[in-house]
């Protein structure tokens, strides 16, 4: 439990009045996959999008607590966004690949940070690619439009692209769920492939998703913890009965 | 009794949209009828090339090039003012501006659409004018330039408008992955959001202008009116809009001057048919 990738110490987030988040404290591992459940509303997304502090974009948005990552508070008001969201990238609910080639979508994140050469990129391109299985589909029509890919390849694009920028955590919001079972059923399978080098942090309303891919497993409702540990424990002997009552479907 | 009044509603809707397009075709009809008599005295080429407009001169001199040069210029130079600034404004309203400072700014952009265009050309009159003539020492104010810089702000309104939709209508998905990413706000405006409106960028762009060169009050008040080939966007000049104006009145019915005016008219609805289709493909673009 050393020295985890992501510590949450005592955060509380309000949207305008609405306390959103009350008092969370949790330790995220490196190298495994997290998954965060809780019914609608309950403030799971919002947990997950403080991390890279995307809910910087929405009005009177407020916090307060720590979230330590590599060292250093990112909630402070100094803290360096791009550097952040570089090191914590985010795949979402909805697959967006840019209106731009595959090419340029992959690229996209090597060109804004200036680390560019046409030689590298094309190798960055394939390496991309190829982490996410897709090489072999797209190599021929890398300079095609990204948005005739199918909602899958979009979603996998969009990994893609996120690991051309080298993060060290991922953060999924609901990653699969504009996908068919057999898609994410491939991409869960990636997501086991890729906990080997990155932090996997996934919110998913999907309870046998998460009870599938990930090592551990946060409850959250009405924006608190309830319940964090070994994801068995938490779908077999549950110590909370707020969890127990989710778990076997009482309410959600 | 019910199926009546539907039938007569029906035919009565049908025989309005019927209508507008039967006097569109009836317009058009009376200016190619009109304006394309003037080839009985002068060939197309010499229309459209002569250097010389004196209507009135006998023989009559029918060029309209310093005509078409002068709407050119004054369109253009429109063009150059607007089309930065307006876009820059439509980047500002619907991606940097805090919500109050939006609404400001969106009515103020429509009240410039109300302006009447006589009452710009009488502000530029005492305005602008003035203020060109003492800033390049000029021997009159009136000139092209004078001109474009009114222009300019009727082209705004729409240049404005449209771009704010088009980049308001950019999936804020496009936004969020750019951001994070780790762009800057400023890298996700340019290579995302910009390039995702594009097309309907270049419709508003298009709008813009063809209101420019449509235009005619302001024109006719402030760019000094004289028909002749202009060497520098500090000279006055005639636009074909203003031509046809200023000269119809006194244009004697059935003269080669009364049908050159027509054919100065095709060649304006010309010019803003194929800027409207431009825009038409551009927006039906956005669409797909």
């Amino acid at each position: 439990m050393d020295n985890p990738a992501i510590l949450v110490k005592s955060l509380d987030l309000w949207y305008g009045d609405f306390k959103a988040l009350k008092g969370i404290n949790a330790s995220f591992r490196g190298k495994m996959i997290t998954s965060i459940i809780g019914p609608s509303g309950c403030g799971k997304s919002t947990l997950l999008r403080v991390f890279n502090r995307m809910n910087d974009l929405a009005e009177g948005v407020r916090t307060s607590g720590e979230i330590i990552i590599n060292g250093a508070d990112i909630l402070r008001r100094d803290a360096d966004l791009v550097a952040l969201r570089k090191r914590v990238g985010m795949v979402f609910q909805r697959p967006n690949p840019f209106p731009l080639s595959i090419y340029e979508n992959i690229v996209f994140g090597a060109r804004i940070h200036l680390e560019a050469k046409k030689k590298d990129l094309d190798y960055l391109v394939e390496q991309s690619l190829r982490s996410v299985l897709l090489w072999d589909e797209l190599k021929d029509r890398l300079g095609r439009s990204a948005l005739g890919l199918s909602l899958e390849q979009k979603q996998r694009l969009c990994i893609a692209r996120l690991l051309a920028v080298k993060p060290e955590i991922l953060l999924m919001d609901e990653p699969c769920s504009a996908l068919d079972p057999q898609a994410t059923q491939r991409i869960e399978e990636l997501m086991r492939e890729l906990k080997r080098d990155y932090t996997i942090v996934i919110v998913t309303h999907n309870m046998q998703q998460a009870a599938r891919i990930s090592d551990e497993t946060g409850f959250i409702l009405m924006g608190e913890l309830v319940e964090f540990g070994r994801t068995e424990t938490i779908f077999t002997k549950p110590s909370d009965r707020r969890t127990e009552d989710y778990i076997t479907g009482r309410y959600g | 009794m019910r199926k009546l009044k539907e039938f007569v509603i029906e035919k009565l809707i049908l025989f309005c949209g019927l209508a507008s397009i039967f006097f569109v075709v009836l317009i058009f009809l009376f200016l190619l009828k009109e304006g394309l008599a003037v080839f009985k005295t002068v060939t197309p080429p010499q229309f459209l090339f002569g250097k010389s407009w004196y209507p009135i001169s006998e023989p009559p001199h029918l060029g309209i090039l310093p005509l078409i040069l002068g709407s050119l210029m004054v369109t253009l130079g429109a063009a150059l003012i607007s089309i930065p600034i307006g876009v820059a404004c439509a980047v500002y309203i619907a991606e940097v501006a805090p919500l109050k400072i939006k609404e400001i700014l969106k009515s103020g952009i429509e009240l410039l659409a109300a302006i009447p265009s006589v009452v710009l050309g009488f502000i530029g009159m005492v305005t602008i004018v003035p203020w060109i003539k003492s800033i390049f020492h000029l021997p009159t104010g009136l000139t092209a330039l004078s001109g474009a810089v009114m222009l300019a702000f009727m082209a705004m309104p729409t240049i404005v408008s449209i771009a704010e939709d088009a980049l308001y209508s950019v999936p804020k998905t496009y936004k969020e992955g750019a951001l994070a990413l780790g762009a800057t706000h400023w890298q996700a405006i340019h290579r995302v959001i910009l390039p995702a409106a594009s097309s309907g960028i270049m419709a508003a762009v298009m709008l813009g202008i063809g209101r420019v060169i449509g235009e005619t009050m302001a024109v006719m008040m402030i760019t000094g009116n004289a028909a002749v080939i202009p060497h520098s966007i500090l000279q006055p000049v005639r636009t074909l809009t203003a031509t046809i104006a200023a000269e119809m009145g006194e244009a004697v019915v059935g003269s080669e001057h009364y049908f050159a005016l027509f054919a100065v008219g095709i060649v304006l609805f010309v010019i803003s048919f194929i800027v409207n289709v431009g825009a038409d493909l551009f927006l039906h673009k956005k669409e797909q």
